[in-house]
């Protein structure tokens, strides 16, 4: 029975994939060519921040460790693009001032892993809901650290008069830009993939349920959930990298508390268990925002219903409901029989 | 996964809808329609409809479509439904932002797009110096101006010592600097509070640590909520009679009723300073004035008058090429000369198209139906342009 | 720095704190007894202060709307668990945090409609809207006072409901060990409801007594709920003595650190690096705190014993 049941969910993973996969590349191309350019906007914020919280479940589903400051990280990944480029345009800080994106690709990377590195370091002492409020914690501050720059705007933001600058494809093109968010997102999901069937995937899911007895096997589980820590802010700087080149506009309000609950709603509407989970939760997020706030100025109270819907109704996200409606409609008859 | 495709062709669907009927002038208006700054939004798209109705709808020959748009107080927000409305509804002009940064992160969508983006609010340094462009113009000032104009005000009634408290934000650090760089006399206390989602509201030790100051005046920037919750604490501190109130942009006729209604009687007579105000003896400001407050039952506040302007700018250029709305360069010509009955009186343009104009100094009264309103005392900036004008290029 | 500033501060940090306390009680009982994460506190706080408003101005009187709001505001916290919180005990701490956002979002709206996007002032009564002279020279709104007092009335009654009574008893054991209570025959389900609504009516409470001093207005809830999370977490989660300690010290070192860094940042850098600093670090001031005390104590200062 249990192999029969993973089996199924390797059925139910495999068509939800295809879906996505082939969703996210007809849908906003379909809409582009059909004369709404806008909507290739919404799909190029929804798959940016999609990484995001593929970023966030890293540690949030797989390790059970929920941290409710990765805004921090998309803050610091989009302002590596925005001081080089500030400084290329406007002159001071020669050692960074560059529109080259690799630059602020590597600025972005070096400045979350750094960041993760030490912020993980003390929160990972606490767990549960004091690690929720000590991530959150380390976020605001950096939050606050963003709004004192006043040589980057402070808190009216930056604008990014040009976009970073890579051998052979430009940016500038929205067509471009959301074709490299998709693949990115294509090539973390199967990352995502590969890492929670890995050896370390497996230590840190283990963690998630026993440490002592993880610790009892002769596992540091410490050193695996730091390390998929770092891993998870790495991939929200690179989230965050994307965002600044995509809206050209920074500020700290991109950072706010709020900014990563967002993210952390997006991945427990879509599910924290599934592969999909994050993505489905964006898609969901997004669009349901954009479509409702089109409708009504008070859309905010037709969301929030959804949301507390959602909660009551339909448990381990969207995902969640979707794969067990997948197994019921499939195999009722082997479940009966169980 | 189905409820994003209908999602989607319910979207394509509304598109669609709009995309034909081209003979309009259309007209994107981005403010603040929820949180609890919603008040200033609703203010101006009360303005906006009324110069609509005035003006019978109709800008050189053509009816005008409006499209109002929610910023959500947030950059981001503001920004994506500024994109919309180029790139979806295809909009001609671009009007609105009360915040400087939706204005600062909106402001590359439009003008990249060949669109005319006025500024009804919103003034920071950057668009009228370093970042101006041909097609932005502002209907309202420079966010250095009015307090500039508010430390000539304090020189004239020769307060020689001053305390100042603003939010620690961009535009509230541009104010400080811009009083610091009129008033002559000495600044003996500064503080700066925290601003932003979590909003520090309560001012209890700045105000004590300013009574202890011994200055002879408060000067003050708090927008929106913050504004009543700060009179508030001013009144129960008891500084009327022993420190002075100055604001600016804190004190305005949506504030008024609401301290009215809670009896804060310390802020009649309090000064402030402002390119305008409901009694300037002008016939388009006394009729704006007249039909605003038949209609809605309020003064209307300096935020509805520059949206009321911003909509007059547009019909200006609109008329000028009598809704030919491709040629740009003659409708650009035209907002240039700022040939219309703007609600101010009569100012023109800088290089960098923010207006020259007065500033006045205004004292809060109670007028003869004991409304709370503002009353203008004297000129104390004649046509004065701001400080970053000659860092434009244009 | 002359004494009677710093006393001044002294009152003004405490009034604070006692704010806060009222807030982190309600939010702490339900954390530490039905084990839920309520993020929708602070919109109780708000409808506490908006049902004052109302009332203040229907009826004239701001002592007899306070006295009709505390109960429904409890009424109203009645509600919300019978109608959406008590079906979410058994869940995860994750889908707390996401229905209580959507509990935010909703009520932030519903307030939005009915009492419009402007909020309200409340009128003070005369005597209420004075300074009295405390000691010689040290002069201080009498508001504030009341609002001390009353802080210190609710906490008092607070104290000797959870330790000298039977319904106390019921909490501190639901707090140590929820599922013994159950299992002894008390009928949990009531006592959760009732804890709840106790929550509401004192962040109800807060909410009316500084609505006086700012003003009722949308958002002011999830304006404070972060703060009161970092009191609770302070304080140890489940601890009543712990939120009340550690809310007072935050509310001494928010106060003191707006008045007094600047000048201490000014002994040793220039100033203004001191004056661009010192309102940065102030913001950040609470975090810090949580940051180190999670760091040494991972559980918070005063952890309930058992759990």
């Amino acid at each position: 029975m249990p192999e029969a049941t993973i089996g199924k969910q390797h059925t139910a993973v495999k068509w939800i994939s295809i879906v996505m996969i082939t969703a996210l590349a007809v849908i906003p191309f379909g809409l582009y060519l059909a004369g709404n350019a806008f909507w290739l906007d919404i799909f190029t914020r929804l798959v940016i921040l999609a990484i995001a919280a593929c970023g966030l479940n890293l540690i949030l589903g797989l390790g059970g460790l929920v941290s409710f400051g990765h805004a921090a990280y998309i803050g610091l990944g989009a302002y590596a693009v925005g001081i080089p480029v500030y400084h290329s345009t406007y002159g001071g800080m020669d050692a960074i001032a560059s529109y080259n994106g690799f630059v602020h690709l590597g600025l972005a990377m070096a400045v979350c892993a750094l960041f993760a590195l030490v912020t993980g370091i003390i929160s990972l002492r606490t767990r549960g809901v004091n690690f929720i409020m000590i991530t959150m914690a380390f976020g605001q501050m950096m939050f606050y650290a963003i709004v004192s720059l006043e040589t980057y705007g402070g808190d009216d933001g930056l604008t990014i008069d040009l976009r970073s600058e890579f051998p052979l494809i430009t940016l500038d093109n929205p067509v471009t830009l959301y074709i490299v968010c998709y693949l990115s997102l294509l090539a973390l999901v199967f990352l995502l993939h590969r890492i929670s069937h890995s050896r370390f995937g497996l230590i840190l899911q283990g963690a998630k349920f026993n440490e002592e007895r993880m610790g009892a096997i002769g596992v540091n589980c410490y050193r695996y959930q730091l390390t998929a820590f770092v891993l998870s802010g790495l991939i929200c700087g690179y989230a965050g990298f994307l965002l600044g080149n995509f809206t050209t506009f920074i500020s700290p309000e991109m950072m706010d508390w709020t900014r990563s609950g967002e993210i952390m709603f997006m991945v427990i509407l879509g599910g924290a268990a599934a592969l999909w989970g994050p993505v489905i939760g964006a898609v969901i997020f997004i669009v349901l925002e954009f479509v409702l706030s089109e409708i009504t100025i008070y859309w905010h109270l037709y969301f929030g219903l959804l949301l507390i819907f959602s909660v009551l109704f339909m448990r381990g996200g969207v995902s969640g409901a979707l794969s067990r409606w997948f197994n019921s409609s499939r195999s009722s008859g082997t479940q009966r029989q169980a | 996964m189905n409820k994003l495709i209908t999602a989607a062709a319910v979207a394509a669907l509304s598109a669609t809808s709009t995309a034909f009927a081209a003979d309009e002038v259309k007209i994107g208006f981005i403010t603040t329609l929820t949180t609890g700054a919603a008040s200033i939004g609703k203010d101006q798209e009360n303005a906006v409809n009324l110069a609509l109705e005035h003006i019978d709808n109709t800008m050189g020959g053509k009816p005008v479509k409006l499209i109002m748009a929610d910023d959500g107080f947030k950059p981001e927000v503001g920004k994506q439904a500024t994109d919309k409305l180029v790139k979806q509804d295809d909009v001609d002009f671009v009007a609105g932002y009360i915040w400087s940064h939706v204005l600062l992160a909106s402001r590359k969508s439009v003008l990249d797009a060949d669109k005319f983006l006025i500024s009804a609010n919103a003034g920071p340094s950057p668009v009228a110096g370093k970042l101006c462009h041909e097609n932005f113009f502002s209907t309202s000032w420079q966010n250095d101006q009015t307090p500039m104009a508010m430390g000539e005000t304090l020189n004239k009634q020769g307060v020689k010592s001053l305390y100042i408290m603003a939010p620690n934000y961009a535009a509230g650090k541009d104010m400080v600097a811009g009083v610091e760089r009129t008033f002559k006399g000495e600044i003996v206390g500064k503080d700066l509070t925290k601003w932003g989602k979590d909003a520090q509201l309560d001012f209890s030790a700045e105000l004590a640590k300013a009574k202890a100051s011994g200055a002879e005046g408060i000067f003050v920037f708090y927008p929106g909520k913050a504004a009543g919750a700060f009179i508030k604490q001013y009144e129960q501190a008891g500084l009327r009679d022993s420190l002075p109130l100055y604001t600016v942009f804190t004190i305005d006729s949506l504030s008024l009723p609401k301290l009215k209604e809670a009896g804060m009687k310390s802020v009649l007579g309090s000064s402030m300073t402002q390119f305008w105000s409901p009694d300037l003896d002008v016939p388009a400001n006394k009729k704006f004035v007249a039909d605003f407050r038949e209609k809605h039952g309020s003064y209307p506040s300096f935020y509805a008058a520059q949206a009321y302007d911003s909509i007059m700018l547009i019909k200006s250029a609109v008329d000028a090429v009598g809704g030919n709305l491709d040629d740009m360069d003659a409708m650009r010509a035209a907002m240039e000369k700022a040939d219309f009955d703007s609600v101010r009186g009569e100012f023109s343009y800088g290089n960098n198209h923010m207006p020259i104009q007065n500033f006045y100094s205004r004292k809060v009264v109670e007028d003869a139906d004991g409304n709370w309103t503002t009353q203008i005392d004297q000129v104390v900036l004649e046509n004065h342009q701001d400080v970053y004008a000659s860092e434009c290029k244009l | 720095m002359e004494a009677s500033i710093l006393v001044i501060q002294l009152l003004n940090g405490l009034q604070l704190g006692i704010l806060l306390f009222l807030l982190s009680a309600g939010l702490t009982l339900t954390f530490g007894i039905m084990d839920f994460v309520n993020l929708a506190h602070g919109a109780l706080y708000m409808l506490g202060a908006f049902f004052c408003a109302t009332l203040t101005i229907y009826t004239g009187s701001f002592l007899l709307a306070v006295a009709v709001a505390i109960p429904l505001t409890a009424l109203a916290g009645y509600i919300l668990e019978r109608l959406v919180v008590q079906h979410l005990y058994h869940r995860d701490h994750l889908d707390h945090v996401l229905a209580t956002f959507g509990l935010i979002l909703c009520i932030d709206t519903l307030v939005h409609l009915i009492w419009g996007p402007e909020g309200i002032a409340i009128p003070l009564p005369e005597i209420l809207n004075t300074q009295v002279e405390i000691f010689p020279g040290i002069v201080f709104p009498t508001f504030r006072l009341l609002i001390i007092g009353m802080g210190l009335t609710a906490a008092a009654g607070l104290y000797l409901l959870v330790n000298h009574t039977r319904v106390g008893m019921l909490i501190r054991a639901g707090a140590s060990n929820r599922r013994m209570v159950g299992a002894l025959g008390v009928d949990i389900s009531t006592l959760f409801s009732g804890v709840f609504a106790l929550g509401a009516a004192l962040a109800g409470l807060a909410g009316m007594l500084i609505a006086p001093i700012t003003e009722a207005s949308i958002g002011m809830g999830s304006d404070i709920i972060i703060t009161t999370f970092v009191v609770i977490i302070i304080g140890g989660i489940g601890s009543m003595k712990g939120a009340f300690l550690a809310a007072l010290i935050i509310g001494l070192i928010d106060t003191f650190g707006r008045s007094f860094l600047d000048d201490i940042f000014k002994i040793f850098m220039s100033g203004e690096a001191a004056e661009t600093a010192a309102p940065a670090v102030s913001a950040m001031l609470i975090y810090i705190l949580m940051a180190v005390i999670l760091a040494f104590r991972p559980q918070g200062l005063f952890p309930p014993l058992t759990r």
